[in-house]
């Protein structure tokens, strides 16, 4: 193919030039194939060894193993000593094959992908694999094509140079993106000659920022052509509505955006982990003062003898060592001995635990979200438990607790207020629709079997108890019947969606009837020529129908390939045939229209051409997506307008804002680049040329359109963004009352709507003249070619532009509580996890949402801060601070703890914020902070949102939780604890980063109070049961050395020992961390106080790690002694003396386990039971097999023959008894009291028993 | 649950969604029992644990009274032994000693002879590991590479059979037992076969294979502390000899304490000795030449009767009566607690 040449010199860009006669081999850059697998089957064994011994206990246990090898010090045969590392480190290895093998396997099939190729040798388009494509190639792409590398988009089959793209598969967003040919290659109607292509690419090294790419082509007469993200094709995307786009390519492979981005599954170390690690050196310590026993008690032992005893053995040379020395290598000889007592199975055992307890979070159906098909995505893999013993909880709003559904509310124009009442109560009776539509649904259930043949169980059974849970399932299954129903018969559908609450937007009559007057009457006077006196009614909604990035499409047909390829030229198009398209489009007062303005030639003739072409391009981008089309549904209002638009808006406010505009008949027709057609009320078409857009940033909070009006030809620049921002850009009114009074007037409003929870924009325009326009249009385009401080030039040159505008009016939009949210967040506060709201949002709007969703409540005390002083900052605060400490106080004087007090809710501003934590004023804040029921952060920014979260996080001790949908919570997100990202409207960036992805934020309650609690109960049970088990299991061996003159002799098997810890006692606390349920998970949504258990983290501290190391220790006692005491003085041997020691403890140490499993399923049973078979097994034919195996101790017969002695029952049974005895006590009498308590202070309620220890 | 794909929706079938499974595994709704600690079956698991384990520890010390017993210290008595053996150059020089004593009750039954060492660690880990199994089987090994150094070959070369510490510090007094019935002296018959586990006498020990003994053991020499070599250890007896000799045999099963008895000979119940030992005046002949007061050790003989509990060792009787104790008292104390705990929460009722 076409070769690409170029260096990589250059650190900050990279260069090359593409030219088909050019030979050189493009081996500076990656070539397109990935390889996401860590290893190769050579690779592997060394590799994964190294990664391996980068864990510090996997170096301890490799070192005690080659320890053994050394002669003095060896406790065991060396090489046996070997195999319990080896089949821990094997293990662990397998576990990475397999996902390595799975990655191989994908990356496989991804490589061998298909896609065409300009080959220089066939001048054609050949078929290659993905894994072929160079950087430079010219790749062909088709319609629903999947693209394969970051390409340069120089050709496109739509006429304007359009290429429309489904980024689905790299951040979610299921709306089309539009991608553009670089600029110069879109003029070529003819197709496109990669041969004739002679430029050199510039562009920046590659990166991981899907929304930045900046770069230039310099052609052969050194004139430079820039190019953005805007001409740039990503990995990963697919080709929607374009039949055929060429381009060449940038980066592939590796370098792609969409790999670099893509970072795999993150791994953070949770409390429970960081916790167990100081256990472990606790263990460590205590470890060597075992061995310091051991070897000071083999020094004095030794060095009591006058002379050598016959046992006392020389060695080999027949040299007997001193007494001193002798010492030295027990304490080595011992740590061999008492390695156990750091559990090395412990790390491998709590990954497997988590994989488990992942695979069941994942696969919970209250955690699906039928709607968006999704079920909860676990990113991280080792944070699990975390989820148990949060503290905080900082919430994103809007997406978050709110839909992100946007609804158009109210309107001011003019300084005039618009209420919308008939609006509102549709809305009222959408939600009655809704509660019926669940009891229709419910019916058509058990109407139609087959629909539901999966769960019926389920639902019969969760009816009652959960029936707000069970209600919206039901609901989402209605949606979906009623979806799918809806393609054969669309007039079926007739269920509510949210969708259609957005789409529907019933008019004012007031103001309708305002505005059709005041159309009329610029119609009237002068029909095409004196839009100068249209009113600011007419103004304002040309403004909501342009002044936005909103694609139009029809809904006619679904969404596929374009099939009328050939280019419709004006000329050639005769009136009839317009019309034939028209009907078709039933487009009835289109064709009206058409007809009424055919005067003006050359309008119409534009119009017809572009606007016919339009629709035939866009008849096709829309999906089965009900959010896109619904054609057949008969409108409230429009009953005479047969046909719907579909919008794709990049946000649902630019969406609900256009859906505005058209219920007051200016409906947005068409979008093209260049142009945008409008149809005002009386059908008149409108077609503006767009000379700019400047789209909207979180930074400027405003987005600008600059059109050329089509009749008065002036430019006029229509700006719509955040109040705060566009009062202060608006024309000085200076003497001019009237403007000064709408002003008042329209932030009057604006606070009442904010007050009332609505998210609210300001509508204002500028006129221009041609002059100054092609002034600023210089400017801009210099500032677009700069590649230097480029972001820096193109702010100024907006704020240039944005200036002395006039307000025309302000809007207020919706966004709905999402479903559950109130009730989520009162069992949240209730389980003692404090939460706060970090928003970017207005103070109003913000407070609103948070008495709606009961995060404050009408009794609730709540201060607002919001000062732009220090000192006041500061004050204030402390007198906040004074007065919240003087209630509390008083209440817990009072001691009655049945009638809470007032509580206390803070309100805090970005600008505050800012004060706060430059000031140093972050103690105060934080004092103030913990004794508020809740936080609300507003106005801040995505920095300050993280800031926030680590200040808590770190200041306070706490456990964070972060919560939120869009970009702009990504770096709180990072910050937290645990992150949690809901996959809803706005992209997935925030899932990205995410530690959980959740699509709704009712599934919280059931993730944290559940699994959460599960999670933490589970595994900090399970590491202290190790500690337990190899605590108790290796005092044994210690507890022999006192009656062995401390030589580090054993009297179990060494195979039996290695084995009880690999495999007789491994699977049970398995079982137990992946399924035990110490609580029901009713009882733990009904009562969710017991979440207060993992936040205090009550099952795993230090006092329950003395406690449990205390009762350790005296089980070891018991096993070692009873067995002890009753064969002393008898003629039993070493190993026979072993085995009933190894028995008991087996024993002793499985129903220790089965005291703490609370729900014995089959698996439990199982294990517990399969345990002491396996072990039993293993003994008898070890022992009757093993005559010279394992030489020189062979346990040869021995389980037989005790087996064959009363003796060894008797022991068997009384040792667990009395070595159990104690904790069952405990247990039985908090477990008895407790129930007894809970009966006489609370409820019945507490059905089952709660926690022990 | 397999077919839920049954719902005709095309939709399902063209991408297959992603609800989860609703199976019980998947949804942690496994039908369980769950252990729950009322009052009744606290009550009676603690009631039923102490009455079981009373009873059972009642008959063990029952039984483990009816074992009849005597030990007696001859390593004191025969002090004159001790101290010859003192000196290891007296290795050879021979030295009898005789015991008396009195059996005031008929110990019935089978009567089994045990000789006792004291503050011997034959649990030492390096004395344990002194041997080879491998050798032990009549298995041609060299002893050179096995655990049994520095008793595995002399400095000529000749390897030692058997070999190792364990081996080379073998018990080698011998004695013999005496009724003195009416001023007659009778010899006590006495088995010194069947004494070893049969698994041990039978698979594990085993001579090498030749047409004679000393055939077998050509080539090897005797440890250094023994006095003859180990085809000589029972020259009465061929099946007794070599490494399947019983004493032989039950010397290398290693204690596990530093005090511990090793079953020495069984009385053969013949004659006057069919019902075991009657009442009366005994005497022990001993050749002492296992030293023990290099290590500040006793030696013991003893002579006692078994029961189906094992011997005369009380601890497991008192253990269960403990345990069985512990946890009827618990029984009652959880009564108690439950008694007054219900008065007070009717108390709380009423009011």
């Amino acid at each position: 193919g076409l070769q690409a040449c170029g260096n990589r010199n250059n650190k900050t860009f990279r260069m090359f030039f593409s030219c088909v006669t050019c030979s050189l081999p493009s081996k500076y850059y990656d070539s397109n194939k990935i390889k996401t697998t860590k290893y190769s089957i050579l690779t592997f064994v060394p590799k994964n060894i190294y990664e391996q011994l980068h864990r510090f206990a996997n170096i301890y246990f490799v070192v005690i193993a080659l320890l053994n090898f050394v002669p003095v010090v060896n406790a065991f045969q060396p090489e046996v000593s070997l195999i319990p590392i080896c089949v821990i480190m094997a293990m662990t290895a397998i576990k990475d094959a397999w996902e390595d093998f799975r990655r191989y396997k994908l990356d496989k099939e991804i490589n061998h992908m298909c896609c065409y190729i300009y080959s220089r040798k066939d001048h054609a388009y050949v078929e290659k694999c993905w894994k072929d494509v160079r950087v430079g190639d010219f790749v062909q792409l088709q319609c629903n094509e999947t693209i394969p590398a970051d390409i340069l988009l120089l050709y496109s089959s739509d006429q304007n140079g359009i290429c429309h793209l489904e980024t689905a598969n790299l951040d979610g967003e299921t709306n089309l993106k539009q991608r553009r040919v670089v600029m110069g290659f879109s003029s070529q109607n003819t197709s496109f000659e990669p041969e004739f292509f002679q430029n050199t690419i510039i562009c920046e090294m590659p990166n991981n920022d899907l929304n930045k790419f900046k770069g230039y082509m310099e052609q052969p007469n050194h004139e430079r052509i820039g190019f953005n993200i805007e001409n740039l094709l990503l990995r990963g995307c697919t080709i929607r509505n374009t039949e055929v786009a060429i381009g060449i390519v940038i980066y592939a492979g590796h370098e792609t955006k969409a790999m670099l981005n893509n970072n795999g599954p993150r791994y953070k170390r949770s409390k429970i982990e960081r916790r167990m690690n100081v256990d472990i050196f606790l263990c460590v310590g205590l470890l060597f003062t075992m061995c310091l026993v051991g070897s000071i008690g083999h020094g004095i032992w030794s060095g009591s003898f006058p002379e050598h005893p016959p046992y006392d053995v020389p060695d080999e040379n027949g040299n007997f060592l001193s007494p001193v020395l002798s010492g030295f290598y027990m304490f080595l000889t011992m740590i061999i001995l008492l390695q156990v007592l750091i559990p090395i199975s412990l790390y491998v055992s709590i990954e497997l635990v988590k994989l488990g307890q992942v695979f069941l979070i994942h696969n919970d159906i209250d955690l699906y979200d039928e709607e968006a098909d999704l079920p909860i995505q676990c990113r991280a893999l080792n944070i699990t438990e975390d989820l148990g013993q949060i503290q905080y909880i900082f919430s994103d709003k809007t997406g978050t607790l709110t839909e992100n559904k946007m609804v158009f509310r109210r309107c001011t124009v003019d300084g005039h207020e618009f209420s919308h009442q008939e609006n509102a109560k549709r809305l009222e009776t959408h939600k009655e629709l809704d509660l019926e539509d669940e009891d229709f649904a419910k019916l058509q259930q058990f109407t139609l079997p087959q629909m539901n043949i999966e769960r019926p169980a389920t639902y019969q059974r969760t009816m009652r108890p959960l029936r707000r849970s069970q209600s919206a399932r039901a609901h989402f299954q209605g949606h979906t019947r009623s979806r799918s129903l809806g393609r054969r018969d669309s007039n079926q559908s007739q269920v509510a969606f949210s969708s259609t609450i957005e789409k529907d937007v019933t008019p004012d009559s007031r103001l309708l009837r305002r505005v059709r007057e005041a159309a009329l009457r610029t119609e009237n006077l002068s029909p095409f020529i004196h839009m100068k006196t249209a009113t600011s009614f007419t103004d304002f909604f040309l403004a909501l129908a342009i002044c936005n990035t909103v694609v139009v499409s029809t809904t006619t047909e679904p969404r596929q390939r374009v099939t009328v390829p050939p280019p419709i030229k004006p000329s050639g198009i005769t009136l009839e045939k317009i019309h034939q398209i028209f009907q078709r489009l039933k487009l009835v007062s289109l064709s009206q229209s058409f007809s009424s303005s055919q005067s003006s030639s050359d309008l119409g003739a534009s119009f017809s051409a572009k606007n016919t072409e339009e629709h035939l391009a866009t008849l096709d981008c829309c999906d089965n997506d009900d959010s896109c089309c619904d054609s057949s549904r008969g409108s409230v209002t429009h009953g005479t307008l047969p046909t719907d638009f579909c919008y794709e808006a990049e946000s649902p406010d630019e969406a609900a804002l256009v859906y505005a505009a058209q219920a007051y008949s200016f409906t947005l027709v068409s979008r093209t680049p260049e142009q945008v057609t409008v149809r005002l009320p009386q059908g008149t078409l409108l077609t503006f040329d767009i000379l700019y857009t400047l789209g909207f940033d979180s930074v400027r909070k405003r987005m600008s359109v600059v059109v050329r009006h089509p009749l008065t030809k002036e430019i006029i620049v229509y700006t719509k963004g955040a109040d705060s921002v566009i009062m202060d850009l608006l024309e000085d009114p200076g003497k001019e009352r009237r403007m000064k009074r709408i002003k008042d007037k329209t932030q009057k409003h604006l606070d009442y709507y904010a007050r009332d929870g609505l998210r609210t924009l300001c509508i204002a325009k500028k006129v221009g003249s041609e002059d100054d326009f092609q002034k600023w249009a210089n400017f801009r385009q210099e500032a677009e070619a700069a590649i230097d401080n480029r972001d820096e030039l193109l702010m100024e040159t907006a704020q240039h532009l944005e200036t002395k505008l006039t307000l025309l009016g302000a809007t207020g939009i919706e966004d709905r509580l999402q479903d559950g949210v109130p009730d989520t967040i009162a069992a949240l506060r209730e389980a003692g996890i404090q939460i706060w709201v970090l928003t970017g949002d207005k103070q109003e709007t913000a407070v609103n949402i948070a008495y709606s969703c009961k995060l404050l409540d009408q009794r609730d005390t709540v201060f607002t801060i919001n000062t732009e002083n220090k000192e006041t900052c500061e004050s204030l605060l402390n007198l906040t601070l004074e007065e919240v400490r003087k209630n509390y106080e008083v209440e817990n004087h009072g001691g009655n703890f049945l009638i809470p007090g007032p509580e206390f809710g803070l309100v805090i501003d970005g600008r505050t914020l800012d004060i706060i934590l430059q000031g140093g004023l972050e103690e105060r804040f934080l004092e103030l902070a913990r004794l508020c029921r809740s936080v609300l952060c507003c106005r801040s920014t995505p920095l300050q949102k993280s800031i926030v979260v680590k200040l808590v996080r770190r200041q306070l001790k706490v456990m964070t939780l972060s919560i939120g949908d869009g970009a702009n919570d990504v770096s709180m997100i990072q910050a937290a604890d645990v992150g949690i990202g809901i996959s809803g409207q706005e992209g997935m960036q925030a899932v990205m980063a995410s530690d959980f992805a959740i699509s709704r934020f009712k599934h919280l309650k059931k993730l944290l109070l559940v699994h959460g609690h599960w999670c933490y109960a589970r595994l900090a049970k399970m590491v202290i049961y190790f500690f337990y088990k190899n605590v108790c299991y290796v005092n044994l061996l210690f507890w022999y050395q006192f009656f062995c003159g401390f030589s580090g002799n054993t009297m179990i098997d060494y195979w039996q020992m290695i084995f009880f810890n690999l495999f007789f006692t491994s699977l049970p606390p398995l079982v137990f961390g992946v399924l035990d349920r110490d609580v029901s998970a009713e009882t733990l949504l009904s009562l969710p106080e017991l979440y207060k258990n993992g936040q205090n983290s009550e099952i795993y501290k230090l006092s329950t790690f003395i406690i449990t190391m205390l009762d350790a220790f005296y089980q070891s006692l018991v096993c070692f002694f009873v067995p002890y005491l009753a064969y002393k003085d008898s003629d039993i041997d070493v190993f026979s003396f072993g085995n009933p020691i190894n028995t008991v403890s087996l024993l002793t140490i499985i129903l220790h386990q089965a005291l703490e499993m609370k729900t014995w399923t089959l698996f439990h049973w199982i294990t517990i039971i399969g345990s002491v078979v396996i072990y039993l097994t293993f003994s008898l034919i070890y022992n009757a097999v093993c005559v010279a195996c394992n030489p020189p101790t062979d346990p040869y017969w021995i389980m037989e023959k005790q087996l064959s002695e009363p003796a060894f029952y008797l022991v068997c049974l009384i040792t667990p008894a009395i070595a159990l005895l104690p904790r069952f006590e405990q247990s039985t009498f908090l477990s008895l009291h407790f129930v007894n308590l809970t009966y006489s202070v609370a409820s019945v309620r507490y059905s089952a028993p709660v926690s022990q220890v | 649950m397999k077919n839920k794909k049954s719902s005709a929706s095309q939709e399902a079938e063209t991408r297959p969604s992603r609800c989860p499974d609703n199976s019980a595994f998947k949804q942690q709704k496994l039908p369980a029992w769950k252990p729950q600690l009322t009052i009744a079956s606290v009550l009676s698991t603690f009631f039923l644990t102490g009455a079981f384990c009373l009873s059972v520890g009642v008959s063990l010390i029952v039984a483990a009274n009816s074992v009849r017993e005597i030990q007696v210290d001859y390593s004191d008595k025969c002090s004159n032994c001790s101290k010859l053996r003192e000196n290891s150059s007296n290795w050879n020089s021979e030295c009898l000693c005789s015991i008396n004593f009195t059996l005031a009750e008929d110990m019935l039954g089978d009567v089994f002879m045990y000789y006792g060492l004291q503050n011997f660690y034959q649990n030492h880990r390096r004395y344990v590991l002194s041997r080879s199994d491998e050798q032990l089987l009549g298995r041609n090994v060299d002893v050179q590479n096995s655990y049994c150094a520095p008793f595995a070959a002399y400095k000529n070369g000749t390897p030692m059979a058997p070999c190792g510490a364990i081996a080379n510090s073998m018990f080698n007094d011998t004695i013999d037992l005496f009724y003195n019935f009416n001023s007659s002296v009778i010899q006590v018959p006495l088995l010194k076969t069947g004494n070893s586990w049969w698994t041990d006498k039978n698979v594990k020990f085993r001579n090498p294979d030749s047409h004679n003994l000393s055939a077998a053991f050509a080539g090897t020499a005797r440890p250094p502390y023994w006095h003859k070599p180990v085809y000589l250890l029972d020259e009465e007896d061929e099946k007794n000899n070599g490494y399947i000799n019983d004493d032989f045999i039950i010397w290398m099963r290693v204690s596990a304490f530093a005090t511990f008895k090793n079953l020495y000979r069984r009385i053969s119940r013949k004659g006057q000795f069919t019902d075991g030992l009657p009442a009366g005046n005994y005497t022990f002949h001993i050749s002492y030449n296992f030293p023990v007061t290099k290590f500040k050790g006793k030696k013991y003989v003893i002579l006692s009767t078994m029961v189906w509990s094992g011997g005369s060792n009380p601890f497991l009787g008192i253990a269960y009566l403990v345990c069985g104790a512990a946890a009827t008292l618990t029984g009652f104390i959880i009564t108690a607690i439950h008694l007054k705990l219900r008065k007070k929460k009717t108390y709380f009722q009423r009011r």
